[in-house]
This record gives structure tokens, sequence and C-alpha cells, in this order.
């Protein structure tokens, strides 16, 4: 269960970061084929070296998503109700994966904020980041 | 046997070459028992950790972030028996502490978003996946004597 705090800290961060959008999501999506290489095998469709157009244009797409996501948590199932069926009946992620992504989001947001990513930060972060999976799952079955 | 790649080693010795125990350790173990809580459980004659304030100025989570650091760095020195350098620890951990071994790798993670706090742009993600792989192998090691 998130707080107000919670909520409004995990809003003000994913704000802040929607400038930076592609470098985000691709860093964290690169950590996430480096750490996890079985990551990579829902990927041959795309060039995902390092920095490549369709790594920060898929790394941007995810991480809008995921800001919009957390301008209002509570209505995540109404935001999320087209990616919710993309993942369940097209992509069919194994949501497994999504806790691999989820952790080098933040191994991503620590590298990006450094101190600024403090415990308290990590913390909401964490739960929005396990709340957005879950939602995403939702249709899987 | 974990076979470890050139990079491997030298990325492991120089990361723990280069952070300060005193600071990593008691930050790592902190921010553990603030996202999740639940692993405060072990801890109950610790004091106070009734919110994270307290959990980051209590000494006794200090110390045992320490305690902790030291512990890894037997891993570093002995990449290549892991297995034998936790035996002991695995032991108790498992028999007197009694300690879930799933939460070593929520410690393995807290640690591995400190030191990418510290490092920033340096902590690459070919770094982060050769710590995560010793810490894994160091986490694999100290569940391998619960029975």
């Amino acid at each position: 269960m998130l707080s107000k705090k919670q909520k409004e800290l995990i809003a003000e961060i994913w704000a802040s970061l929607t400038p930076v959008a592609e470098d985000i999501g691709a860093d964290a999506l690169g950590r996430m084929f480096a750490s996890y290489p079985g990551t990579k095998t829902y990927f041959s469709h795309l060039d995902i070296s390092p920095r490549s157009a369709h790594l920060l244009s898929h790394g941007r797409k995810i991480v809008l998503a995921i800001a919009e996501g957390a301008r209002d948590i509570g209505q995540l199932t109404v935001t999320l109700a087209p990616l919710q069926t993309l993942h369940a009946y097209q992509l069919r992620i194994d949501p497994a994966n999504f806790k691999l992504f989820s952790h080098c989001v933040l191994v991503a947001l620590a590298c990006h904020m450094g101190d600024d990513f403090t415990p308290d930060a990590h913390a909401a972060m964490d739960k929005y980041m396990s709340a957005f999976a879950a939602v995403l799952s939702e249709k899987y079955r | 046997m974990v076979e470890w790649t050139d990079f491997e080693r030298s990325t492991i010795k120089d990361i723990f070459a280069k952070i300060d125990y005193d600071c990593v350790g008691p930050a790592a173990f902190s921010r553990c028992l603030i996202v999740y809580p639940w692993t405060q459980r072990y801890f109950g004659n610790f004091g106070n950790l009734y919110n994270a304030a307290a959990i980051i100025g209590n000494p006794n989570v200090a110390k045992h972030g320490i305690t902790i650091m030291h512990g890894l760095e037997r891993g570093v020195k002995n990449m290549d028996h892991l297995t034998e350098t936790y035996a002991e620890l695995s032991v108790l951990h498992s028999e007197k502490l009694h300690v879930d071994p799933d939460n070593f790798k929520l410690i393995s993670d807290c640690l591995t978003i400190v030191v990418a706090s510290r490092m920033g742009k340096a902590f690459t993600g070919e770094v982060q996946a050769a710590l995560q792989k010793f810490l894994a192998v160091v986490v694999f090691s100290l569940g391998r004597q619960y029975h």
C-alpha cells in the first residue's frame, strides 16, 4: 500500500525524469540485457546494441508509460488497460521478467540520482514498480 | 566451480578496493531494513528501528553493516572457493540465526543500489552484471548449508 507521501514522491521523481526518458529507459534495458541475457530473447526483432535508435526509442516508450502511471497511481488499472491487453495477448512476456526489469530501473535511478535516491525514495519506487508489474500482468490469465 | 572472466575478477576487486566499508555497509544494510521492513524481524534486539531516520541513526545497524562488508571481503579474496569460504556462516545463519535465505538476495540488491549510486556512470551494465554474479554466488553459498 502506497502512502499519500510515497505517491507524491513517486510522481515527482518520474515527472523530473520525463525529459531524459530515453536515457533512463535505454540504460535500464541495457542493464537488464547484460545481467539477465535470457531477456534478450524478447528483442530478437530489434537492434539492442548500446544506445541504438531502437533501444532509445523503446526505452523512452517504457519510461513514459511508467511516468504516466505515476501521475495517478490510484487509476493504474485504467491507465494501463491497453498495455495490459498488449502484454497478455501479443507480447506475452513472462511476468518474472518484470521483476528483473524493475530492479534494473532502480539501479538506473540510483546511478542517475546518486544520493538523491534515498532509502525512502527507493522503498516507494520499489513498491510502485511492483504494483505496476502486477497490474500489467492482470490479463494474463 | 564458478568461472570468472578477467573482467569480472578485476571489476569485483576494484569495487571492493574503492568503496568505504564504513559508509557503504551501513548504507546498504539500513536500506534493506527500510525498503524491506520484514527483514527487521531478525533484529529485535537492535533497538529503535521505528522509521527510516531511526534505522539510519542506529549504531547497531551501522556496526552490522560494516560486519557484512568484511564478510563479503572474505569472498572477494577467495573467489574460487566461495562455497568453502561461507560454509561456516551458512550453518550459523541456518541453525542459529534461522534466517530465511531469500533475505540474502534482498541485502544483495540493496548493496548493488548503494554501489550504483556511489559510482554513478562508472557503474555500467557490465560492471553491474559482474557484481550481481559475485553476489549471487555468495548468496548461493550462504544458503548451501541449509537443510
